[in-house]
C-alpha cells in the first residue's frame, strides 16, 4: 500500500516535471515566423540581441539550461581568472563560508543555549536581547561588520555567524529547560554531579532540539550566503550569478540557481540524518 | 525505647496558597518508625501529601517542619542511598534496558570494571524476568516490562531504603498481580527495607508487613499502624483463603471509606483550637483485635 503511494507519488512527480519543462520550452522556442530584418538597434545590440537570437524572450529554453548544465558539470573546477571560475569552486566557497560561520555559531549558541536553558535567571535576563536581536535581518550587519572588521570574506562569514546563531540558542536554552523532571529527578537520586548530569541526562534528552535548531540555522544560512556574496563580490556562488546577470547569461543564472537548490537540500537532509541518530521514542 | 531504623519526626507540610496569606497544611506532626528490613505501604485518599512523605524520604522534597533519620543519618538531599520508583517509570529512553540498569549501578559503584557492571546489572535484569529484552529502548517495551526495568534498577544499586510511589498505579490488573509476585519474590531474597505508595487494598495486604493509614488532607494525619498478620510466603492466588485477610480488608476499607473523612474533621477542628498535631500512628492487628489496646497511651501523649 505504502511502496504504492511512493510509487504514484513518484510518477505524479514525473508528470508535473515534464509539463513544467514542455511549458518552458514551448514559451522560449524560437519564433521561426518572424525572421529577423535589417539591422539590430542599439538598444537590442545593448541587450544581446544580436549574439543570441536562439529565443524569443530572452529567457533561455530548458534545452539550452541542460546543455549549458552539463558543460559547467563536466570541467566544475576550472580557474580561468577571478570572474571565470568553474560552478564547483563558487559552491566550494560559499559551502565553506556557510559551514564556518555555522559552526562558530555552533560553537558559542549551544554551551550558551544550555546554560541559559539550566538558569531561569539567564533565561530572563538574556531573553529580551535575544527577542530583539533575532528579527535583524542578517545583511543589515554587512556594513557593521565590514567597517570593523575591513575584510570582505570575513564579514561574509560573519553575517552567517550572526544569523544562524539564534536559532541553535534558542532551541538549544529551550530543549534544555524542558527535560523532564523524572529524568533531573533520576539524575538527583543517583548523585550524579552537574556535569555529568549535564552530559548523561541533559544534552541527550535535548538533542533532537538542539539538532532541530541547527537544522534550522544551516537552512538559513544558505539562504543568506547568496545575498552577502552578492555583496561582497568576490568569490562565491551568490557572487557568481550576480557575475552571470552582468554578463546577462541567463543559462548559467539558472543553472546556479537550481544548484543553490540542490545544495540546499544536500546540506538540510544531512542534518535531518544527524537528527535521526539522536531521537528517541518516548 | 530502641530506634527504628528510619525515623521520621513531627514531619509537617505547609504550602502557600494562592488567593490566601494562610498556608495550607497538608499534613502535620507524623511521627514513624520503619525497621530494617520492613515493607510498609501507605494508603490515604489523593491530596493527603503521600507523595509528598515519599518526596520527602527520597531527598527530593524538603518539609516544612521535622525531619528524617535514616541509618542515624539525617536525610538532607537525594542519594544512592534512597532507591525511588516512581509510577511513571522515569527510564531514560535512549537508553536500552540494560543501559539504564547500568547508568543506575555506574552511579553507585564508579570504580567497578564495565565487566563487573554488566554483570550486575544483568543478573537483576533476570531477576525480573527481562533476560530477553536487555537490548530494547523502554518505547520498545510494555508498561508493566518498563516497570521491571525500573524496579531491576531501583534494586540494583542496592539502596538502604527502597521508595516506591504508585509503582503498578498505570498498569493493567493482570500485569499488575504478575509484578506484585516478582517484586515479592525479589524483596524475599534481599529484603530491602521497602516503603510504598498505593491505592490498592490488596495490592498493600499482599506485600507489607504494615499498612499506614493516612486521614484526608488538609491537616492530614497518619492515624493507624495496620499489622498485616499473614505469614509469608504470601501467594495472590490463595491470600483470600487466609482466616485474617477480610478482617484486615475490611478494617482498611472501613477506614478509608468512612473514617478517614470523620478523622480529617477532628483533625482540623484541633487545628482550629490550636491543640499540637505531633501524634504517632495507633497500631492496630485486626486479625488480633486485643493487641490493638495497647497503643492509646500514644493517644494521650498527644493530648498533653
Amino acid at each position: 500500500m505504502l511502496s504504492n503511494l511512493n510509487f504514484r507519488a513518484t510518477v505524479l512527480s514525473l508528470v508535473m516535471l515534464v509539463a513544467f519543462l514542455g511549458v518552458w520550452q514551448l514559451a522560449t522556442a524560437p519564433e521561426v515566423l518572424a525572421p529577423q530584418q535589417g539591422e539590430l538597434s542599439e538598444y537590442e545590440q545593448l541587450m544581446g540581441g544580436g549574439t543570441d537570437r536562439s529565443s524569443s524572450s530572452g529567457i533561455p529554453a530548458p534545452t539550452q539550461v541542460f546543455s549549458h548544465a552539463f558543460n559547467e558539470l563536466s570541467n566544475p573546477f576550472y580557474d580561468a581568472g577571478p570572474n571565470d571560475k568553474g560552478i564547483g569552486i563558487q559552491l566550494a566557497y560559499s559551502i565553506y563560508r556557510v559551514l564556518l560561520g555555522f559552526a562558530l555559531a555552533a560553537l558559542i549558541a549551544i554551551p550558551l543555549g544550555f546554560v541559559i536553558g539550566m538558569s531561569p535567571l539567564l533565561n530572563k535576563a538574556f531573553d529580551p536581547y535575544i527577542q530583539i536581536l533575532k528579527p535583524i535581518s542578517p545583511l543589515a550587519w554587512m556594513p557593521l561588520a565590514l567597517f570593523v572588521i575591513r575584510d570582505s570574506n570575513i564579514s561574509a562569514i560573519f553575517v552567517i555567524f550572526i544569523c544562524s546563531i539564534w536559532p541553535m540558542l534558542v532551541n538549544t536554552a529551550y530543549g534544555v529547560a524542558s527535560v523532564r523532571n523524572d529524568w533531573l529527578n533520576v539524575a538527583k537520586t543517583h548523585e550524579l554531579s552537574k556535569v555529568r548530569t549535564a552530559f548523561t541526562v541533559i544534552l541527550p534528552a535535548a538533542a533532537p532540539t538542539i539538532l532541530t535548531g541547527m537544522r534550522i540555522s544551516i537552512g538559513i544560512a544558505w539562504l543568506v550566503i547568496v545575498a552577502a556574496e552578492m555583496l561582497v563580490g568576490g568569490t562565491g556562488i551568490g557572487y557568481y550569478i550576480w557575475n552571470e546577470w552582468n554578463n546577462l547569461d541567463l543559462a548559467s543564472v539558472i543553472f546556479a540557481i537550481i544548484m543553490i537548490g540542490i545544495v540546499g537540500f544536500l546540506l538540510d537532509a544531512s542534518l535531518a540524518q544527524a537528527t535521526k541518530l539522536v531521537r528517541y521514542a518516548d | 525505647m530502641s530506634k527504628g531504623f528510619l525515623e521520621i519526626e513531627n514531619l509537617s507540610q505547609r504550602f502557600p496558597q494562592p488567593d490566601s496569606d494562610d498556608l495550607m497544611t497538608v499534613f502535620e506532626g507524623v511521627d514513624l518508625e520503619i525497621q530494617k528490613g520492613e515493607f510498609v505501604c501507605l494508603i490515604g485518599h489523593s491530596g493527603c501529601g503521600k507523595s509528598t512523605i515519599l518526596n520527602v524520604l527520597a531527598g527530593l522534597a524538603t518539609p516544612t517542619d521535622g525531619n528524617v533519620i535514616m541509618d542515624n543519618k539525617e536525610i538532607k538531599g537525594p542519594s544512592l542511598e534512597q532507591g525511588v520508583i516512581f509510577q511513571n517509570h522515569s527510564l531514560l529512553p535512549w537508553l536500552s534496558a540494560r543501559d539504564n540498569v547500568m547508568f543506575a549501578v555506574r552511579a553507585r559503584w564508579p570504580n567497578w570494571s564495565k565487566q563487573k557492571r554488566l554483570d550486575h546489572a544483568e543478573k537483576y535484569l533476570k531477576m525480573v524476568g527481562l533476560d530477553h529484552a536487555m537490548d530494547r529502548k523502554p518505547s520498545q517495551l510494555s508498561g508493566g516490562m518498563r516497570q521491571r526495568v525500573g524496579i531491576a534498577r531501583a534494586f540494583a544499586i542496592e539502596p538502604k531504603l527502597l521508595l516506591m510511589d504508585e509503582p503498578f498505579g498505570a498498569l493493567d490488573a493482570l500485569t499488575r498481580g504478575v509484578i506484585q509476585e516478582e517484586l515479592l519474590k525479589i524483596w524475599s531474597e534481599t529484603h530491602q527495607t521497602v516503603f510504598m505508595i498505593t491505592h490498592d487494598v490488596d495490592e498493600a495486604i499482599l506485600l507489607a508487613d504494615r499498612v499506614l493509614l493516612m486521614t484526608n488532607g488538609p491537616h492530614a494525619k497518619v492515624a493507624e499502624s495496620v499489622k498485616i498478620d499473614i505469614p509469608r510466603p504470601r501467594e495472590r492466588a490463595t491470600l483470600h483463603q487466609h482466616e485474617s485477610y477480610y478482617k484486615i480488608r475490611n478494617h482498611l476499607v472501613d477506614f478509608l471509606v468512612h473514617r478517614a473523612k470523620d478523622m480529617s474533621q477532628e483533625a482540623q477542628q484541633e487545628a482550629a483550637q490550636g491543640l499540637d498535631p505531633r501524634h504517632q500512628p495507633r497500631h492496630v492487628n485486626p486479625a488480633k483485635p486485643s493487641e490493638s489496646a495497647a497503643p492509646q497511651e500514644r493517644a494521650a501523649i498527644r493530648a498533653v
